[in-house]
């Protein structure tokens, strides 16, 4: 919907295009819990609302809440695009999101170990034991290892979204440090300080204590008998893109932020280096790949790592977040296999349903994908951050040729999925308001017990009609309302 | 705390004194051109000396003049101690312990950076620039306050305050030794080519002036080396510097002062007590100004070692060869 500055926005005449809106229905009509933050947007002068999402963006600014761009040689820092209209989540569908989120993570957890030990869920033929040996994230150097409390994914990001039909599916799994969570929680300080009347009369659910529950999730790992573990994060340091939350997540849970050269192995421990000599560290979440843990044990050209980090783990002597291997449920093939793989271990249906997925390993599903690869979308197995990406109806006859010759030769490594339409918010883009589409990353920590953010990152595509919400690809994010049960 | 991270506070803090103490440098030296009669020219030049980059400066720029020297030591993105330059440092220490200092000091040197990137970017008149120097030197002031308001006053803390007092003792040690190009040729010409006009602006580059004027009246360049030497109260005297930073490397290992536990207590220690006991006319005159400046940061230099070998490198272990950041430490 177009505004003269100084209008005031009108739901009534947006236009949703046809798609799930989040905050209004196709008449204009505010969703379950959507009827204050409309009722307030449309009391407000549309000059304004832009006036304090400038506020907004150069709060965000001066915060130096930024993260830095591969490729750009400049070195040229970047602000996460941030919208200010909130993106209303109804107290129903959350309590339903948390109990299928909680059960996805409860079955992979079994699942991961199982995988790294009795391998029965291969024995019983429900997922193909080639499948599973032959991922890329699979570590063959876990196997027989147990985690502290048999905790394997601490940490856990699940991308949902929701679909023309307004259902709500699991897009992806992130195992392996998923990130954002820091801009969950600095959006939310900037929208109380942009909109403090709007945030006191909706009763939103608090995120503030993400830090203390990550804390607790990580102070339970220690080794048994230490009363007050070190726990320290392990960045790959200041030029990596993520490395404000690092920073960020130390800062609020009142830990140190290391790197690895700051890490030595000494006597069977794992010690940092202070001003005082070597200190003593039992918990670790670890913000850096597998792979670069220790070269010892995993890549031997890693620098980023500790030499011998990984013995010392096996011996029980320091605990890791999340566990290595953990990535192996996060695959995009084992993925197609969560529904399974829950009713294997907890007898029960999946909650929160999957995206339908075609596997390209198997020859039927593999020719069905090659003939349509003009209508799916198609992804790499193994990669994240909308890396390695085939958006069939967005793509050129050369790029559906380059997937076509990929998935022939590598068919394990591909998976494809029908194109969806992703659901929108209203979102500002210079003087209107119009639908973006969305995504939604709920953060899940494993600890004692299993604790769901109220929310998560709500990641908008700000090119128009795009359904790439990643950060490296143009993408925002917005504040992610969970309303209260009133 | 980690070594790496009080490297890194400890940098951050000299590269924000050290920017302030450049636009403190080129102000005064604005100010004293427009004191001059016409024609004296020459006044650009010493800074360059100073820098110990005058054959860099003349490969990039060639003649010292003004908008040259201003650039060079402001603006230069490639001179690793310009003013910018300084902030970036800064700005990238602080960015690597964000957690360790507090949010408010990293939004205040977020903005300071930007401050200057802003001035970098404009092409400005000389009368917003002298705002701009101005601009910085307030940065400065607001910086420290902030460090001091918001950080608990513990190691990390004093790690600041022992990157800053040695910076800026240095600096003030490198002002008086520009002028001492500028004025003083041979150590027997001290005092006979005095001009009221050109120590005021030294002391006004350090703020200063009306200190010395409440406790000294009258203006001769022996009580201004002296003062700006070994005065026990002015904040931006060598000796109160000294005095300061040891104080805090103390606070840092614990041992009681006026004793020593390591290599760095010890040498601060020595050079401390070497100021305390000094005496303008026969250890400083005597000996000839640049002389005695020029050994005494040749000592704060090897304080600076000293702090690196003991807090930063020392390693029980020594595999993984403790490493430490080289930075820049030549002159400005």
């Amino acid at each position: 919907m177009s505004q003269s500055p100084t209008s005031r926005l009108d739901f009534s005449a947006y236009d949703t295009g046809g798609f799930f809106d989040e905050l209004v229905d196709e008449a204009g009509k505010p969703r379950a819990g959507g009827e204050l933050l409309v009722e307030k947007l449309e009391s407000l002068d549309f000059e304004e609302l832009v006036r304090r999402q400038a506020g907004a963006e150069r709060s965000l600014f001066r915060l130096g809440i930024t993260f830095a761009v591969y490729g750009d040689t400049k070195g040229k820092e970047k602000i996460f695009p941030f919208d200010i209209i909130p993106r209303i989540v109804p107290s129903d569908e959350w309590e339903w999101l948390e109990r299928g989120l909680k059960q996805r993570i409860k079955a992979l957890n079994l699942f991961i170990d199982d995988i790294y030990h009795d391998q029965q869920i291969l024995k019983d033929g429900i997922i193909p034991r080639e499948i599973v040996l032959a991922a890329a994230s699979y570590r063959k150097m876990c196997q027989g290892m147990n985690p502290p409390r048999g905790i394997w994914c601490h940490v856990t990001g699940t991308d949902l979204i929701r679909g023309g039909d307004g259902q709500i599916h699991v897009l992806e799994d992130n195992l392996r440090c998923p990130s954002g969570v820091s801009y969950v929680l600095q959006n939310r300080l900037v929208m109380k300080r942009s909109f403090p009347q709007i945030f006191a009369a909706s009763h939103v659910k608090p995120v503030v204590d993400y830090p203390s529950h990550l804390l607790k999730t990580l102070e339970y790992l220690a080794p048994d008998g230490l009363p007050n573990p070190t726990v320290v994060v392990l960045s790959p340091g200041s030029f990596n893109s993520a490395y404000y939350e690092h920073s960020f997540l130390a800062q609020q849970m009142g830990v140190e932020l290391v790197q690895g050269s700051d890490l030595v192995v000494h006597d069977g421990f794992v010690n940092m280096r202070t001003t005082a000599g070597l200190k003593r560290v039992d918990v670790i979440y670890r913000r850096i790949d597998d792979d670069f843990l220790d070269p010892k044990a995993f890549r031997p050209d890693s620098l980023l790592g500790v030499p011998g980090l990984f013995a010392v783990y096996q011996s029980g002597r320091v605990a890791l977040a999340n566990a290595p291997g953990t990535g192996i449920a996060d695959d995009k093939v084992i993925y197609a296999y969560v529904d399974k793989i829950v009713r294997y271990y907890l007898d029960e249906d999946m909650i929160i349903p999957n995206v339908p997925t075609y596997l390209c390993w198997d020859g039927k599903q593999r020719d069905y994908v090659l003939q349509n690869l003009d209508k799916l979308v198609v992804k790499a197995a193994n990669e994240s951050g909308g890396y390695g990406m085939l958006i069939g109806p967005h793509s050129t006859k050369s790029d559906q040729e380059k997937f076509a010759g990929l998935i022939k030769a590598h068919p394990r490594n591909y998976i494809a999925q029908p194109t969806l339409s992703l659901s929108r918010v209203p979102t500002i883009v210079g003087d209107k308001v119009e639908g973006r589409h969305v995504d939604l990353r709920p953060y899940i920590l494993y600890g004692k017990d299993i604790f769901v953010l109220p929310g998560g990152l709500t990641r908008v595509a700000l090119k128009k009609g795009s359904l790439v919400v990643n950060s490296s690809q143009g993408g925002g994010s917005k504040d992610t309302w969970v309303i209260e049960k009133s | 705390m980690l070594s790496r991270v009080a490297d890194s506070i400890y940098w951050m803090s000299r590269y924000v004194e050290r920017a302030e103490n450049l636009a403190r440098f080129v102000d005064v030296t604005f100010n004293m051109m427009l004191d001059l009669p016409p024609g004296s020219a020459g006044q650009w030049q010493p800074l360059v000396s100073t820098t110990g980059e005058h054959e860099w400066f003349d490969e990039h720029y060639g003649e010292p003049t003004q908008e040259n020297v201003v650039r060079f030591l402001t603006f230069d993105p490639e001179y690793p101690n310009s003013i910018l330059c300084c902030l970036q440092a800064a700005r990238e220490n602080a960015r690597s312990v964000r957690e360790t200092i507090s949010s408010e000091m990293w939004e205040d040197l977020n903005s300071f950076y930007l401050l200057v990137m802003d001035a970098a970017s404009s092409s400005d008149s000389l009368q917003s620039l002298q705002d701009f120097y101005h601009e910085v030197k307030n940065a400065g002031y607001r910086f420290k306050g902030i460090t001091d308001g918001t950080m608990p006053h513990g190691e990390p803390w004093h790690f600041a305050r022992l990157g800053r007092y040695i910076e800026r003792a240095d600096k003030t040690s490198r002002i008086l030794d520009v002028k001492y190009f500028l004025l003083l040729p041979e150590p027997s010409d001290v005092g006979t080519s005095f001009d009221d006009l050109q120590w005021s602006a030294v002391l006004r580059s350090v703020s200063g002036l009306e200190m010395f004027r409440k406790r000294h009246h009258g203006i001769t360049p022996e009580r201004v080396v002296g003062f700006l030497i070994l005065d026990r109260m002015f904040p931006r005297s060598i000796m109160y510097c000294v005095d300061q930073a040891d104080q805090s490397l103390h606070a840092i290992s614990g041992s009681p002062l006026g004793t020593f536990w390591n290599s760095a207590e010890k040498r601060m220690g020595k050079l401390r007590s070497e100021l305390a006991y000094a005496h303008v006319d026969d250890d400083i005159i005597e000996v000839g100004l640049h002389e005695f400046l020029d050994a005494l940061q040749t000592k704060l230099n090897s304080v600076g070692r000293a702090i690196s070998e003991t807090f930063i490198v020392a390693d029980a272990t020594k595999t993984n060869g403790g490493r430490t950041q080289v930075q820049s430490q030549s002159m400005l």
